[in-house]
């Protein structure tokens, strides 16, 4: 198997058995995220003290358009996946308990993708005008 | 210093928070009821609060971020580097929140 004889190289032998199993990807997405983030929290900003103080069609109205509906889907997209990583980090450090481990990561898996196509569809119901 | 677990601890109200924040595009999507049902909320005492501290949160956990990626980037290392990049992460974090708040009731206050 890592004999000669295999055809694998010794990378490919060894990746994926790191404690992580996956390498450094979340590690990159973290960080791939939290600049998406930095550059999108002015415009995201602007657009919530646009809505302060406005009834439901003025807010539906704003919320419905083109360029700000994709600001918020852009900023929802990184938020959601960036607090996925997070709290999986957290979950690994403090539970040591492997069953319950494996249920925290899976009920913040469900519980970030609920508030994504949550909000993801509720920002297209609002674009799309009905 | 020990601000690295306020980080962690800003991430964990955030991530929490965003359960606000999709509550309100619901009921911004659902209709006028329900969305006057989140104003009621953000416009009471607690929700104003709980929208402060929420601001709070993201605030400094961007200035702290902004700090893991000084030092991600190889700068930073040095005692006084890091107590002045911490110290600048918290007052940032504050100054920005009151900056936000301000800007929101100056433009928004009076609709």
């Amino acid at each position: 198997m890592s004999g000669p004889s295999s055809m694998r190289t010794p990378l490919e032998r060894v990746r994926g058995l790191g404690s992580a199993h996956t390498g450094t990807s979340d590690f990159w997405r973290q960080r791939l995220t939290a600049v998406a983030m930095t550059l999108l929290i002015v415009p995201v900003i602007v657009v919530v003290i646009m809505l302060i103080g406005r009834n439901h069609a003025g807010a539906a109205q704003i919320l419905g358009s083109i360029p700000i509906a994709i600001i918020l889907l852009l900023f929802i997209v990184a938020s959601v996946w960036h607090m996925k990583i997070g709290m999986q980090v957290v979950i690994e450090d403090y539970i040591h308990n492997e069953k319950l481990k494996i249920a925290s990561v899976m009920a913040n898996n469900f519980f970030c993708v609920a508030v994504a196509l949550a909000s993801i569809y509720a920002i297209l119901k609002l674009s799309s005008g009905v | 210093m020990a601000l690295s677990i306020v980080h962690r601890a800003t991430g964990l109200a955030l991530y929490f928070g965003t359960l606000l924040l999709a509550w309100w595009l619901i009921a911004a999507a659902t209709g006028p009821t329900a969305y006057a049902n989140v104003q009621a909320f953000t416009g009471s005492a607690i929700g104003k609060l709980i929208v402060f501290g929420y601001t709070w949160a993201l605030m400094h956990h961007l200035c702290s971020g902004i700090r893991h990626f000084v030092w991600d980037l190889g700068y930073g290392f040095k005692v006084n580097e890091r107590e002045a990049l911490t110290w600048g992460a918290l007052v940032a974090g504050i100054a920005l929140t009151v900056l936000v708040w301000i800007i929101a009731y100056a433009v928004g206050g009076g609709r």
